[in-house]
This record gives C-alpha cells, structure tokens and sequence, in this order.
C-alpha cells in the first residue's frame, strides 16, 4: 500500500462520495458553534425547514461577545446581547449541547473543545471560524468554514471540499530554553510568508513539535491560518492520547481501547511525499515580535525593525512603508527598545493553564511598569480560570498589577468593552495584528505569554530568555 | 441565489496586498444577525473618517474623500481589482456579504485567501485568480482610463475589456455550474442523503464512541 501523509488518511477516513474531478462529500464528526457565525444559518434552516442532520455533534458556546467583568450583570451592549440571546435561543430550539455565559464550561471555543474532549483524534472537526485549526493538534482535520458552510454541516453533517496538498513544517533539533510554541509558529509564518501555505493543509513534524505539550501544540496548529492554510495537523502521540483520556466527551471502558488502538495509526508513514517540505533549525529560533500589520511581519526580539529603503519589490516595500506608519515605528529602530501601552494575555492562541503559568512566572514578584496603562489576563474557559485560582496564579498577576478576568475572546478581537484606542500600543498573545483589530487605530505587537508578560513588568520588549 | 449572468461593469482598484477580512467588514458590525445591510460598512475603517458603530445613520458620517471607493466612477463598482491573499484572516463570511451588499460580483486578484475563496461562491460572488503579469497589466490599463470596465462571461470563462482583448480564467466545473444555476449546495447534496446514512451506518459501527 502507498505510504499515506496523516492528512491523507484521515481525509481518506471521512469520504462520503467522491466525484471525477476529485470534489468530495467529507463528513463531519464535530462541529463547534459561536454565537457570531451561526445565527444565519440557523436561520436558513428555518426557512427552508430543514432539520439538523445530527444534533449530537454540535457542541455550541458564547465566546466572541460576552463580557470579560461584572458578568452577572449580564450584557449591557444590546446588539451583543441579542446575538447571545440568539444563539441560547436557538440552542434551546433545536435541543444542542451549549455552555451558557455562565456556565463553569464556558469559554473560547477552541480551547473548550479539547478540555472537554469533544475534540478527538481522527476526527473531522469544523466552526465558523478560523482558527479552527487549532483542534489539528490532536491529529484531527479540523478548519474555519463560513456561515454558509456552517448551515450546510448543520442540514448534511457533510461539506463538499476539495482537497488541499500536502505540506510538511519540520522544526528541527530542539528549541532554547525560554523559546516557546508561539516563537515556533511565528517564525514559521515569518519564514513561509501568511500566503505560503493557502491551498495546503500543513503538517508540523520534528523534535521541536514532538517535544511541545498538547497546549504548546494547539498554540502552533491555531495559528496555521496566519499561514495561510486552512489546517494545520501534528501526528498522535502519547502525549495526545494522555491528554484526552478522562475527559468528559472522551471515550471509556471497552471503547477507549478500541479507539486508542485506531488512534496509533494517525501518524505520517514512512517514505510519504509532501508536495512541499519547510525545515527550520530549532536552536536558530529567538522569542518572536511582530513589528507589523501581518503575521509575517515578524522579527526576533533582538533585530530592528526593517527598512523599505532595502527591499527591492515595489509592492513589498510599500507594504512595509504602510505597515510603519499606521504601527508609529522607525525604519531601523530596535524592537526591544519599544515600549508598549497595554497588554493582552489571552485568546485561543495563549490563554489555557501552561499559557497563564509562564506569565505569572515572569510577572511573579515584579510590578507592571508606570507607562503601561493596562496589563489583562483572560482566562481561555471557566475551567482554566478555575485551576489558574487553585494554583495561586491570579494572586501573583493581581499582586504584580495585573487584571484578572472572565473567560472568553476578549481583547483579541475587541468585540467587547476590551479594546485599544487609537494610536495605543499592545503586547498581545493573540494571533492577528491587522490593523484595527484590537481597536481602531491600535497597534499590536504578538508575542508569547512570558514575552507579554515581561513587555508588561519592564514597560518596553524584553529577551525573556536573559531574565533569571 | 441569483443565477450569475454576463455582464460589463466599473473596475474599482485596490493596490494593496493581504487584504484581511477585518478591514474589509470590521468586527463591531458582525454582531448582526443578518445576512444583509453590510454595504454601507464595506471597508469602513478606511471608508470613513471618524468611527463607526452598528446603527449609526452612515450618510451623516465623515467620508474619507481619498478612499477609493468613495470616488466616482468607483462608488458603482462592480468588479474589485486587488493584490495576493485578498481576504486573508477571519472566516466571517460577512466579507462577502459585505462586498455583494456594496455591488461587486466580481474580485480579481493575484491570490486569495482559502475560506474567503469559498465563500465567495456561496453568495454569488465570483473570485478570479490571475497571474501578477495580467494584474500588473489591468492595473496599468485602470489607471490609464476613466470609467475603466470589464465584461465577466462565465460561462465561456473570459474577461474582455472595451478594446475587444480577452482574457481566459479557470474555475472549477462544479462552483461554475452551480453559480451560473443560482443553485444552493444543501439540496443538490441533500440529493445523497441515502449515501451518508450507509456511510454513517459503516461509520459508527467501527469507531461508536463518535456517535
Ligand atoms: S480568541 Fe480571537 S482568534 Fe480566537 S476565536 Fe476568539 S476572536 Fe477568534
């Protein structure tokens, strides 16, 4: 038999029917709801009276909207309000499984889905939105689809796709110290471009990624998107299988045998070919900052900023042009030498438990510096925000100065209360600074979660590795 | 859906590359739970001058006069002329809403994103891939013209500008007939419904925990 990529078997695994062109019907095991990108298409059903294929699949939560304080007042925007009120309404209508704003469970809902299992190996995982990648950490095909995608799942429990190449990101060799999952992934984006991987589904392979925990492993698979590909996948392992086992969606008893046993198989085979391989050396990788409006816009903590005056393509030169200005840098200027207004620690790319400790490690017995106005932590779930309070991680955050808050997406898109004023300056673990995407006119800066954390304790970018 | 039929409309440049979907309908008006009305908002931050909010009456805002679309001939935009990675980022199908509520059908490009690429079919909007050296080329022309327009015929996959020159494009057979038949993907694939029950029932039997 030919030797399979992952991707390709677990595509393989999920084709309902296949035309001649090669369009496939895929089915879907799990589909992940918010409260942004379903109220369309649970209206579509409505009006075309179509039932839901297969109810037990969705698995809804509120994340986008919601609050990130004084929860229990409920939401004061009512445009957001309606839209919460719509997806409890409809989740109610429809019978679906869904964590309620208030809900312990509640959270974002890529890092809900893995703490709960409903995320398993093998599997077919899809959301109305992108960084639905995040789920290929556990050797599942999962991706960001749209609303009218969403409705499609919802009346089908399938999706007519094509499918992608293959590529292979192999870390090779291990990290340095201090160097963290978001560094990998930055400097993969900052090395293939955000275009390099549209039309491939990637695979991230190599000690570097073998070595990760199953959270370092969502940081990197999340952020496939700002690559360019719709997913991003890493082979199961021990380390996946161990992570699932007990969890409340996970599998038990005889049945937990059994899908271990299928489990083992998710992995590349030997001699299988990648339309394209990308290797990078693990030791050559410093903590990453983004300097400017794209992901790819990328340096290590200790380089300057480039200059348009050295790049020799019009359009590129300009983009970098562009990108200074609306981010208020000089040409040149030494990234750690810029100082930052706020900072954001949170989002579905850096905000469950392992995120949290490595802040609070370099925030621990520190203050937030004078210049920064406001340094946040938002917990991913209920859950994380629950176990950050049993180890004492809120305490070291509220006592270096630090906001403690409610779960959900908060400052990394700004949907909410949370944002950026213009011409204000974030550190930020999330994954996208566009402009505007923390608040009009605001300016972000994606980091690590101890980068975040030291940008907010000595004020300006700081090498997390040279900290004792 | 409406069937996609032939037509000659203003081209409407957008010299710039990565075009996320949050520039092209920031986030404060996805909090919609509609499908409609995104027009007005396209592009808003650089659209307009001072901030914008759902439910604000947009005629009494600041308009950016140097944005692009604010100029006449491009306000009656039909056919968008963009760079690599148009509509990279956020899969807010609300993009598209957004640029089909305004009046494109049509986006030109060197590249897309992939999700944006997809969706674009499902609301009637077509998405072009052409080479950087026939985007240069249009680029060149739209500058050189006032009320520079394109005629997009699907059906036989051409591009034709005024002077008569045509350019071929590729789409794939099944999104091309199902644009052209204004038909909706859930009841052509409810048409298999038989086959994901007798897949389901092989399914489950093997792995019934994902039951
Ligand atoms: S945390 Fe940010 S990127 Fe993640 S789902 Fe929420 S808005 Fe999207």
């Amino acid at each position: 038999m030919a030797a399979l990529t992952l991707y390709d078997k677990v595509w393989q695994q999920h084709i309902v029917r296949q035309e001649e062109d090669g369009t496939a019907l895929l089915y879907i095991d799990r589909h992940l709801v918010h409260e942004v990108t379903s109220p369309q298409a649970f209206e579509g059903l409505h009006m075309n009276n179509r039932p839901l294929w297969r109810k037990e699949s969705i698995l809804a939560v509120p994340d986008h909207n919601v609050p990130t304080t004084d929860r229990h007042q409920g939401i004061s925007d009512p445009v957001a309000k309606l839209q919460v009120d719509t997806l409890d309404q409809n989740c109610n209508s429809f019978g679906l499984t869904e964590f309620k704003m208030n809900d312990i469970r509640q959270g974002i809902v890529h890092v809900i889905g893995p703490e709960q299992g409903a995320t398993l190996p093998g599997m077919t995982v899809v959301c109305g939105d992108s960084h639905t990648s995040t789920h290929g950490a556990f050797a599942a095909l999962a991706f960001g689809i749209g609303t009218s995608e969403v409705e499609h799942v919802m009346a089908t429990q399938c999706l007519i796709q094509k499918k992608s190449k293959n590529m292979r990101v192999t870390i090779e060799g291990p990290v340095g110290n201090g160097v963290t999952a978001k560094d990998i992934v930055l400097a993969i984006i900052g090395k293939i471009g955000t275009a390099g991987g549209t039309g491939y589904t990637i695979e991230f392979a190599g000690e570097a990624i073998q070595n990760l925990s199953m959270e370092g492993r969502m940081t990197v698979c999340n952020m496939t998107i700002e690559a360019g590909a719709r997913a991003g996948l890493i082979g199961c392992d021990q380390t996946t299988i161990d992570y699932v086992k007990g969890r409340p969606f996970a599998p038990a008893a005889a049945d937990w045998d059994n899908a271990v046993s299928q489990w083992h198989e998710l992995h590349t085979d030997d001699g299988a070919v990648f339309d394209r391989e990308v290797t990078i050396k693990g030791d050559s990788i410093e903590p990453q900052v983004s300097w400017g409006t794209s992901p790819e816009m990328v340096i290590s903590i200790n380089d300057t900023v480039p200059n348009p005056a050295n790049e020799t393509d019009s359009v590129k030169a300009d983009g970098i042009q562009k990108a200074l200005e609306y981010m208020g840098l000089d040409a040149d200027a030494a990234i750690n030498e810029v100082f930052v207004d706020k900072v954001f620690i949170g989002s579905c790319t850096n905000s469950r438990i392992e995120d949290l400790r490595s802040a609070a490690d370099v925030a621990k017995g520190r203050q937030v510096a004078d210049n920064v106005k406001l340094a946040m932590v938002v917990p991913g779930s209920g859950l994380v925000k629950q176990q950050a309070e049993q180890e004492g991680l809120d305490k070291i955050f509220i006592e270096a100065g630090f906001e403690w808050r409610e779960p959900g997406c908060s400052m990394c898109l700004a949907m909410n209360a949370d944002r950026l004023e213009s011409g204000e300056r974030c550190a930020s673990t999330s994954n996208r600074n566009f402009e505007g995407r923390q608040g009009q006119g605001g300016r972000t800066h994606l980091v690590s979660p101890a980068m975040a954390a030291a940008a907010a304790v000595f004020g300006h970018f700081t090498d997390v590795t040279k900290l004792n | 859906m409406n069937k996609f039929q032939k037509f000659t409309g203003i081209v409407a440049p957008m010299d710039r590359a990565n075009v996320d979907t949050d520039a092209i309908i920031p986030k404060q008006y996805l909090k919609s739970i509609k499908r409609t009305g995104f027009g007005p908002n396209l592009f808003d931050d650089w659209r307009y001058l001072d901030s914008g909010e759902p439910g604000m009456d947009n005629n009494e805002r600041r308009v950016n006069p140097d944005f692009v679309l604010n100029k006449t001939p491009y306000k009656y935009a039909q056919i968008l002329l963009a760079r690599e990675n148009f509509g990279c980022g956020s899969s807010r199908e609300h993009a598209v809403w957004a640029l089909t509520d305004f009046g494109f059908k049509v986006v030109i490009a060197t590249g897309f994103a992939d999700i944006f690429f997809n969706n674009s079919f499902k609301s009637g909007l077509l998405p072009i891939v052409l080479n950087s050296t026939v985007v240069d080329q249009l680029f060149e022309e739209l500058e050189d013209h006032e009320d520079y327009q394109l005629s997009i015929d699907l059906e036989n996959q051409l591009i034709s500008n005024s002077a008569g020159a045509q350019i071929p494009f590729e789409v794939d057979e099944f999104r091309k007939h199902c644009l052209l038949n204004g038909l909706d993907d859930i009841g052509l694939t409810l048409q298999h419904a038989d086959q994901i029950k007798s897949f389901e029932q092989q399914y489950y039997q093997q792995s019934p925990w994902l039951k």
